[in-house]
């Protein structure tokens, strides 16, 4: 087993885990950070996406302790991170990427929603100005099943247009 | 009060799953859990001759690992895994049991099961599990299947499982047949699919030793069909028996069956009195649960010389894969009564033979045989408007039921009743929507100018059947239930009401549609209902969500009830008033006696004056609840007209799909936000299924693509953004009017999109193309066209 410390949605956890513990094990069975989902196993789906450090990363495709040290937001931490960086929005004070996506009915069954939402957050981040086809490129790597896209591409514009 | 119904109300199932908050089955988790691991079969066809489970014994943290036969003997279960559709009477059903013991009859089979206490754990111990098998050759297609050469199951001189035919004249078709001027006839392959809903499927079973009742939650699509077919295989009795089907990741069809895992975790649990649990992986799934489609199709059109329809024959042969599940024979039959399409078809005949075959077990998947039967027609009739030398939208004139111009009850060739249909009004809105002269004018400046990338626009006008079902229907195919749906709709003390739904959502929005339902009826707002679902302990009557019935079946049994609740509300207005109910209006919520606004009192305050009852009229009971059971008098049959516009490189054979516009017909419409977001993913799966995906089996049965990484659902760089119109052509089998629109856009994308690149190879004389229209399809299609003799087998 291995010590390992994180901080995670500004809550520093101290814990032991074996080597081998996938980052995005250690937040849902550890942490019981459960809303970072998995739908893969190869790296494609994007669903486990999370913020380190600010960026955008699979939480499948690292070991936890590959994270130690690190400071991690999760979808459960998103809203509270922008209500502290005063950009959250709409009625239930939410990053605006969350309230694109309740507007825009961009989400159905909700499994890769936040997966999709963190990573969309991460890419307006790195590419404030992206068009459609750059939010198109800058999710591909993230999958979903239910909405064909059509507004998951609307919310992330809609959302980059609102922030 | 303003109509709720109709608008397009955001959904109260947002909030919980942007934040994280949803729970899904591997989210919930028990003290003292055990977790399944399952050892399974690399053979598609194999006698399993030992198995040495001592290496898996001896590691820490494992509790037990039981092969098929040890499960046998321990007396698990009653009966095999359930078949409720069998065809016909004779239709061969070899067991089919959650382990296998004996013989192995697809890739992925279980053939032992390890409990150990972690997630980890139960992975590592699988390894350690070591199986002697002497693998068999196998029939790893259906056209091997079909040939009998090698035999799917040893113990049955057979592959074929049932021969189901339905053609109500046959004299009429033959001599359509006879009589015609022109006769089309094609084969298609609707390759096998994999579902691959975003959740993949998981199961807990949470035992009560005392208490004695036992609870699955399990990532179902039916929770209610899997309590009963629960204890009828496995005996434990149906009240002890309590499913939850909490926050569940897509279905697409999936995850409306009766898996090994669910009765393996019930039954292990139950007999050690510990929580027992499974996830499914991701590259587990392709063996696990079961896929889509599988068919090889053979159709024939009979015409006059104008490409007037005088008959359509067809013919499937369909892939039944290793066993049949809960409704695997049964999807060819949905799709059977749709091979006409929209059409005045006067004579059809249709039949179809199922075959087992060593993979995978079939079954339903988004649309579950009408996307099968819809491209047949629909491709087939673009093979008919060549031959006679028309264009596609002609020839979809020409032959559309009643002109194009509105109808109601059609009585198709197929026997079955259309309830309502304007199809005219769908593709004119559809060309006009893509520029369709614009769009020709273009491809035929690309074919003059030579240009490597030609432009190419199909179009597919289907029908469906959706409001799944009738209950004497479904009796009459030979389904072992029905097909009603329930819904309790209660009026709580302080005027909130609880709607209990026994249709189960999976991304739908039930909870916001059946609150707008309510809100109408009712005259109260959206946001005092509360949807109750998906627990068998809170909703106990219910028959699930899948063939577009949740709205059309479900949601009219919602209205009805509330319809209900408002008349026993208006005997105690009416008392409280000293009026006739008769002189009691109803409007906006409020009662009120005819001629006296001024005495009205809101719905919702007669919630409390039910509940204390001190007061109510002779005879009548407490409380505002009512109930439904609706058995619907008819299908319903929603439409629409899809074009697809695609760019063809002729150097790389690389497909682009650049435009979709489509124009769908689901009746009255609940909520155009839903009805969108439902269209726009069910065209993404179309479009999947002509261009991306396929289930890739080699000639041992192995599959050879079960990752995310090999096969391919579509991403963002696959599709393009997508138009949609809609026309409202209300059903006549409801009272509200609904049709239905989950599968819509499956139904009408694959041939739309197969019809583009086929017309844009047409120059070739390439007028059909297998899917998925891979470029390597494409290209290799140019060059045998060209003559070029690079083109291998495509």
């Amino acid at each position: 087993m291995v010590k390992l410390t994180l901080t995670v949605n500004g809550v520093t956890h101290t814990s032991e885990v074996e080597p081998r513990t996938l980052l995005v094990h250690h937040l849902r069975d550890n942490l019981g950070l459960t809303g970072t989902n998995i739908g893969c196993d190869t790296s494609s789906c994007g669903a486990c996406t999370v913020h380190l450090e600010g960026q955008s990363v699979k939480s499948c495709t690292m070991l936890a302790v590959q994270a130690d040290g690190g400071e991690i937001t999760t979808i459960e931490g998103l809203a509270g991170q922008a209500q502290e960086a005063g950009t959250a929005t709409g009625d239930q004070n939410w990053h605006p990427m969350q309230e694109a996506f309740h507007q825009c009915h961009g989400l159905q069954c909700g499994y890769c929603t936040p997966g999709m939402v963190m990573a969309a957050t991460s890419l307006l981040d790195e590419n404030p100005g992206a068009d459609e086809a750059g939010v198109r490129e800058g999710l591909e790597g993230n999958l979903c099943r239910c909405t064909g896209y059509h507004n998951i591409v609307k919310a992330v514009l809609q959302a980059k247009g609102g922030a | 009060m303003t109509a709720v119904m109709g608008t397009p109300m955001l959904r109260k199932e947002d909030a919980k799953l942007l934040t994280g908050e949803s729970k899904f089955v591997d989210d919930i988790h028990i003290p003292g859990e055990l977790w399944m691991g399952m050892v399974r079969s690399p053979h598609a066809k194999a006698t399993i001759n030992s198995i040495d489970a001592s290496g898996a014994l001896a590691m820490p943290g494992v509790h037990a690992v039981h092969t098929g036969a040890e499960l046998a003997e321990m007396g698990l279960w009653l009966a095999p895994l359930p078949c409720a559709w069998p065809v016909t009477p004779d239709m061969l059903n070899p067991p089919h049991f959650p382990v296998a013991s004996g013989e192995v009859h697809h890739v992925g089979e279980i053939v032992a099961v390890v409990l150990a206490d972690s997630r980890y754990g139960a992975a590592d111990a699988i390894d350690e599990v070591i199986v002697d098998y002497d693998a068999l050759p196998a029939a790893a297609s259906v056209a091997a299947a079909r040939d009998g050469d090698v035999l799917a199951h040893s113990d049955l001189d057979t592959n074929k499982a049932y021969h189901w035919p339905l053609v109500p004249d046959p004299d009429a078709l033959d001599a359509a047949f006879a009589g015609a001027d022109v006769v089309v006839a094609a084969d298609f392959v609707q390759q096998r699919l994999i579902p691959m809903a975003m959740e993949p499927r998981g199961v807990l079973a949470v035992p009560s030793p005392h208490g004695g009742d036992i609870t699955l939650y399990s990532a179902t699509q039916v929770p209610h069909i899997l309590k009963v077919m629960a204890a009828a295989t496995t005996g434990i009795p149906e009240n002890q028996i309590r499913i939850i089907a909490p926050a569940v990741g897509g279905g697409f069809g999936a995850k409306l069956n009766i898996n090994p895992d669910e009765i393996l975790a019930l039954t292990l649990a139950n007999k050690l009195g510990r929580a027992v649990r499974w996830t499914e992986s991701r590259s587990e799934a392709a063996g696990s649960t079961h896929q889509g489609r599988g068919q090889l199709q053979h159709i024939e059109l009979a015409a006059d010389s104008n490409g007037k329809l005088q008959g359509v024959r067809v013919h499937i042969d369909a892939d039944m894969g290793a066993y049949m599940m809960l409704i695997t024979p049964g999807v060819p039959l949905l799709g059977s009564f749709l091979y006409t399409g929209v059409y005045d078809v006067p004579a059809f005949g249709f039949t179809c033979d199922g075959y087992f075959t060593n993979m995978t077990p079939t079954d339903a998947y988004r649309g579950a045989g009408r996307p099968e039967a819809s491209y047949a027609i629909e491709r087939a009739m673009d093979l008919l408007a060549l031959k006679v030398g028309i264009g596609p939208d002609e020839i979809r004139r020409r032959n559309y039921i009643n002109g194009g111009e509105a109808f109601e009850n059609h009585e198709a060739a197929s026997t079955l009743i259309f309830d309502s249909g304007h199809y005219g009004p769908s593709l004119d809105r559809a060309l006009e929507m893509a520029d369709y002269d614009g769009l020709r004018a273009e491809q035929a400046r690309r074919r003059e100018a030579g240009d490597n990338v030609q432009l190419g626009i199909g179009m597919c006008t289907y029908v469906e059947i959706c409001g799944l079902a009738p209950s004497r229907a479904l009796g009459g195919l030979g389904y072992g239930a029905g097909g009603w749906e329930h819904a309790t709709v209660r009026m709580l003390p302080t005027g909130k009401v609880e709607v209990v739904s026994g249709s189960t959502p999976h991304g739908q929005g039930h909870e916001t549609a059946w609150s707008q339902i309510i809100a109408d009826k009712m005259g109260i707002s959206p946001y005092d209902v509360t949807v109750l679902h998906s627990d068998t302990a809170m909703s106990p009557l219910g028959l699930d969500t899948y063939g577009s019935r949740s709205l059309a079946v479900g949601g009219v049994a919602i209205a009805m009830a509330a319809d209900k609740v408002v008349e026993k509300a208006r005997l105690i207005a009416a008392h409280q008033f000293e009026a006739a109910p008769e002189d009691v209006q109803f409007e906006s919520g409020s009662f009120s006696v005819a001629g006296s606004p001024d005495t009205a009192v809101h719905i919702q305050a007669l919630g409390f004056a039910a509940f204390a009852a001190h007061d109510l009229p002779d005879g009548i009971e407490p409380n505002l609840q009512e109930q439904v059971s609706f058995d619907p008098p008819n299908f319903a049959f929603p439409f629409g007209t899809h074009v697809a516009v695609v760019e063809v490189d002729e150097g790389t054979g690389g497909v682009e799909l650049i435009g979709y516009f489509a124009v769908d017909d689901c009746g009255n419409q609940v909520n155009p936000l839903i009805v969108e977001g439902q269209v726009h993913g069910g065209i993404v799966q179309g479009a999947a299924q002509a261009l991306f995906e396929e289930a890739a089996y080699d000639d041992d049965g192995n599959i050879t693509n079960p990752s995310m990484m090999d096969y391919l659902v579509p991403s963002t760089m696959e599709m393009p953004s997508i138009e949609l119109d809609s026309t409202t052509t209300p059903s006549t089998t409801n009272p509200l009017g609904v049709k239905g629109v989950g599968e819509a856009g499956t139904i009408g994308s694959a041939a739309a999109v197969i019809n583009a690149v086929c017309d844009a190879l047409s120059p070739h004389g390439i007028s059909d193309l297998e899917m998925p229209a891979s470029p390597r399809r494409v290209w290799e299609a140019i060059n045998r066209a060209s003559g070029n003799g690079e083109g291998g087998a495509a």
